[in-house]
């Protein structure tokens, strides 16, 4: 069992999230180099936050073209899961693999700052540990963080369930509170917050479990046993 | 073949907010004595130089090119071409 762990010019969580996934999950993580392809025995791939091509155009919108995506997409289509954490949820939206856009934030600020979801969708390999509305401390840190979608977008979404989170309040003005979103087979999930960020108790002033069990979902949908 | 300038201008669609461009209307423009501005947007220009055969060939080029590698989010932005002889 394998996870690839993407990593654009610009990337700056993903040494984060390869720690959550080998040092606390003790999974089997490797790093994959942007303009190379990815092997055939990967279980899971996750797109960390960061600046790729330092956000120029609009973030997301060039790393969307690396030469990896095309492998990337392939994956989404055998069904499997594949996470974006804020610039990764970007470059996914701009790779035409999830709906919407990611605007600046309403305030204009980079915002970084502790905030709580809700789950809405806890049928994904990334939430299925997690009860139906369940609340998650978690932080964000974005400057485009602001989800957007037209309104027939957004009763798709809402048909077909593809809105795994919202926050719990208005945080940056996103269309009905989005902070999350999953394809429509559900195995391609993108999200603004950062749960690598949150599933430990040393840097979670919170509560760690929430964010934890994104991760413990991730295993059981691969069929590790922790 | 001739050399274009090839302006696109990349804008939020009707309806999306634009918090920056309302930001330099409210916050700089009337709080001056520039009451007869009623709206400021913000875009993004991106300039472009081709070489085509003619202006209208120029303009298409640009234009798929664009959305062949969506330098625009049609979900949320439009673009305008202008062509100008170099």
């Amino acid at each position: 069992m394998k996870i690839g762990v993407i990593v654009f010019p610009g990337s700056n969580c993903d040494r984060d999230m390869y720690h959550v996934l080998t040092d606390v999950f003790k999974l089997d993580a490797e790093y994959f180099w942007h303009d190379k392809g990815l092997p055939k025995n990967i279980d899971a791939v996750i797109l960390p936050g960061g600046f790729s091509y330092g956000d120029r155009l609009r973030s997301g919108a060039i790393a969307a073209h690396s030469p990896i995506i095309k492998d990337v997409k392939k994956m989404a289509e055998k069904g499997i899961p594949i996470l974006g954490v804020c610039n990764g949820f970007q470059i996914l939206v701009e790779a035409g693999l999830l709906p919407g856009a990611l605007l600046k934030n309403t305030s204009l600020n980079f915002m970084c700052k502790w905030t709580s979801l809700i789950v809405e969708n806890n049928k994904t390999p990334f939430t299925n540990k997690l009860k139906l509305h369940q609340k998650i401390p978690i932080p964000i840190a974005n400057g485009e963080g602001r989800y957007y979608v037209d309104d027939e977008t957004l009763k798709k979404l809402k048909k077909k369930n593809q809105i795994v989170f919202r926050y719990s309040e208005v945080v940056n003005g996103s269309s009905d509170r989005i902070a999350g979103v999953c394809n429509e087979d559900g195995n391609v999930v993108g999200m603004m917050p950062h749960p690598e960020r949150a599933a430990e108790s040393e840097i979670n002033p919170i509560d760690n479990k929430p964010s934890s069990l994104i991760f413990e979902s991730l295993l059981t949908t691969i069929g590790v046993k922790n | 073949m001739a050399t274009f300038n090839v302006h696109v201008t990349i804008e939020n669609k009707p309806g999306i907010s634009d918090p920056e461009g309302e930001t330099i209307l409210n916050d700089l423009v009337l709080k001056g004595t520039h009451s007869a501005i009623s709206k400021i947007k913000t875009a993004k220009m991106l300039k472009f130089t081709i070489k085509e055969k003619d202006k209208k060939s120029a303009q298409t080029r640009v234009q798929e090119i664009c959305d062949e590698l969506r330098i625009y989010n049609p979900m949320v932005s439009k673009i305008t071409i202008d062509v100008f002889a170099a």
